[in-house]
């Protein structure tokens, strides 16, 4: 086994032979729910931007199951080291869609007081999701020492640092898994192979069979998971938090999905992802392919369908409607939390720039084009 | 002769290049079929194949490293950091390798290459896409540091870094490539490195900057001139080395200095203006020198057009030197 095999648990059609997930409907409900709030968000961001409401977002369509599949398997004890295309884990573990709007608008409300370009969330309630770093794979050896904190104290809590495909090229990534196998960490590591780093093609980043395979060569276990089937991603990541709380170790999780759009708002895939490609992976999609096996489950209908897209349609309007109302950040959030304390220099700085506002008037916003 | 916006005039310079000199090889993130991410070498691949301008796995560490390792080996790489603000994972091999091969081998290796790394806030990039840097490379000995302003110097000055025989950054206002546009000549020439340019004369104030703040400094100096108050802007192009000479001439010549960057200011690329001034000019001066810099704090994103400076804080330090 060098973890290239492929665990596939809900077929096509829908059908998940011989395997029960131990969840109940109302579970499997509230999963299938998340996965079209992260849809019905990501088409609301869209709009935003395209209107020249909001600067900048990031898609996240057909990666939804690795998404919530992945959060499925945390408990809200665990900390989540995310990537920019993983805002459904904090959906599912209770983040409310306003929250995350206010960081769409960069807004006073937002929890990064509007310094960071939208879909960089931070939060520390309901579940440890820890700020994002547009720098690839910065993140995810810090997710190895917090783990060794919890290892240190005793605590069975264990840390998910989920990334891109791209991200497995980042020194952050090497470091990660070589420091995580000597120390036995309680991390769970999700390489998220979704085809594309921006306009490189998956095959182009590594010449492995793979990328979970990478995790034989830093002492730990690798599996590759179908990214689009949301029970297999849980399954797997189960199995490995199973492992990592019982003091066994990481694991890496590759799971094999596909980015249906761009990279981002500023970003047009339609110059490098071949259609033929695009129109493959849009067959096995992950929200149709829940769909499906909820209704062989007989729990779905399409009322039950309707009533569930209203609900998620509406929480992401009233929110992108809230958000857009908030007050941009003062002037003085420039100059906080640089420091625990505000220097003198900075002090002196910040009153600077009241004066010559007072002065001079505001400064006046440009209309950047992010490009990216 | 043809106007191009600078960004187009970055892709003119290596398509120039590339044609003459059969060495230089464009490579990084996504500078291959999709022409990097603001299109400066989009047709270069089309042109000169997958050998010449290619994508790399995504690691900055190894596009400066295997750039390194072309350059001692007869080739003149051209390596692309997406952002500069992405460039720190490559540092140890820009300040470590790159800046030092030629001293610590005695000149027997060396690393003639260009790092191309847009640079600077004004797109809403927020804190990983807005930075300015330079200081952290001008404060390396051995490397060569160049921000062009115009569309003609980001060409002639792209040109001659690929023939300068040592490494050097070069920095690209990524505010301006788009908005500005101006008149470049077509085939090769160069710009000589090292050399400031005057922007804009006058006897009063003298205002040094690079980059995308000249812009902002020529918009100031000329309200400045609607109230009476003659500015020089000096486009320093070259900051390490520095054309020291001119930098004094420029000073002693109005005897009032404002030093304008978006880098934050404390130990920024103004502090060593400053410092020469004070050293080699201080009996010409009529005021003490004003900094306008971005603040000491990271960049932040909904308010950057609070944090970067503009023409209501360059032309208010003005007309503070002027009637000190």
């Amino acid at each position: 086994m060098d973890g290239t095999d492929l665990l596939t648990l809900i077929e096509g059609n829908g059908d998940a032979p011989e395997f029960d997930p131990g969840m109940s409907d109302e579970e499997l409900l509230y999963c299938y729910g998340t996965m079209l709030t992260v849809r019905a968000f990501d088409d609301i961001c869209l709009k935003l931007q395209r209107g020249g409401r909001i600067g900048f977002s990031i898609p996240n369509k057909g990666i939804e199951a690795t998404q919530v599949g992945a959060a499925s398997a945390m408990r809200k004890s665990d900390w989540i080291f995310p990537s920019y295309r993983d805002f459904g884990m904090a959906l599912y573990h209770g983040v409310p869609p306003v929250q995350m709007m206010h960081n769409m608008f960069g807004n006073a409300e937002d929890t990064t007081r509007g310094r960071q370009m939208p879909v960089h969330f931070s939060w520390t309630e309901p579940i440890h999701f820890v700020s994002i770093s547009s720098p690839i794979g910065t993140h995810i050896p810090q997710a190895v020492g917090a783990a060794r904190a919890f290892q240190y104290r005793g605590e069975d809590h264990v840390c998910l640092a989920s990334f891109g495909d791209g991200g497995t090229s980042s020194i952050g990534f090497h470091s990660a898994l070589n420091f995580a196998g000597v120390w036995k960490a309680p991390v769970v590591f999700l390489c998220q192979n979704n085809g594309w780093a921006i306009s490189c093609p998956s095959d182009e980043q590594t010449a492995s069979k793979g990328y979970a395979i990478k995790a034989q060569a830093y002492g730990m276990p690798g599996v590759t998971v179908d990214g689009n089937d949301l029970l297999a991603v849980r399954q797997a990541t189960l199995e490995a938090v199973a492992r990592a709380r019982a003091g066994d170790g990481p694991t890496l999780i590759e799971a094999l999905t596909f980015r249906m759009g761009g990279h981002s708002t500023s970003d047009d895939p339609s110059k490098y992802v071949p259609k033929e490609q695009l129109e493959e992976w849009a067959k096995r999609d992950p929200v149709t392919r829940m769909q499906r096996y909820l209704e062989r489950r007989g729990i779905w209908t399409q009322a039950v369908e309707d009533r569930i897209l209203a609900e998620a349609q509406e929480r992401v309007a009233e929110a992108a409607r809230i958000a857009e109302h908030t007050p941009r950040p003062g002037l003085e959030t420039i100059f906080s939390d640089v420091y625990a304390d505000l220097p003198a220099h900075l002090r002196k700085q910040g009153e600077a720039a009241f004066d010559l506002a007072k002065r001079k008037g505001d400064a006046v916003a440009g209309g950047g084009e992010f490009p990216l | 002769m043809p106007t191009l916006t600078l960004l187009q005039a970055v892709n003119d310079g290596l398509k120039t290049v590339m044609r003459n000199d059969p060495t230089v090889l464009v490579f990084g993130e996504d500078v291959g079929p999709k022409g990097g991410v603001f299109l400066a070498t989009e047709g270069l691949t089309e042109e000169f194949g997958v050998e010449r301008c290619f994508d790399t796995p995504l690691s900055e560490d190894g596009i400066v490293g295997a750039a390194i390792g072309m350059a001692m080996n007869g080739l003149r790489p051209v390596a692309e950091i997406q952002f500069q603000d992405f460039i720190y994972p490559a540092f140890d091999q820009i300040v470590s390798e790159a800046a030092k091969l030629r001293y610590r081998s005695g000149g027997q290796y060396t690393a003639p290459m260009v790092i191309r790394t847009p640079y600077g806030g004004g797109i809403r990039g927020g804190l990983y896409h807005s930075q300015s840097g330079e200081s952290y490379f001008a404060h390396t000995a051995g490397l060569k540091v160049v921000i062009p302003s115009t569309p003609h110097d980001a060409k002639g000055l792209l040109i001659a870094s690929i023939e300068d025989p040592d490494p050097v950054i070069f920095m690209e206002p990524k505010a301006l490539y788009r908005t500005l546009k101006g008149e470049v000549p077509e085939g090769s020439y160069t710009v000589e490195l090292s050399t400031l340019r005057e922007a804009r004369a006058g006897k009063d104030v003298t205002v040094f900057c690079y980059g995308a703040m000249v812009t902002v400094a020529e918009k100031a100096a000329e309200q400045a001139a609607t109230g009476g108050i003659e500015v020089a802007v000096v486009d320093l192009r070259t900051l390490l080395p520095l054309d020291e000479e001119g930098v004094l001439d420029a000073a002693k010549r109005t005897g009032r200095v404002v030093v304008l960057h978006e880098a934050p200011r404390f130990c920024g690329y103004g502090a060593e203006i400053s410092a020469l001034i004070a050293e080699h000019a201080i009996e010409y001066m009529e005021a003490p020198v004003v900094r306008v810099t971005g603040f000491d704090t990271p960049f932040p994103n909904t308010l950057e057009h609070n944090y970067m400076p503009d023409d209501r804080r360059v032309l208010d330090a003005i007309e503070h030197v002027y009637n000190f």
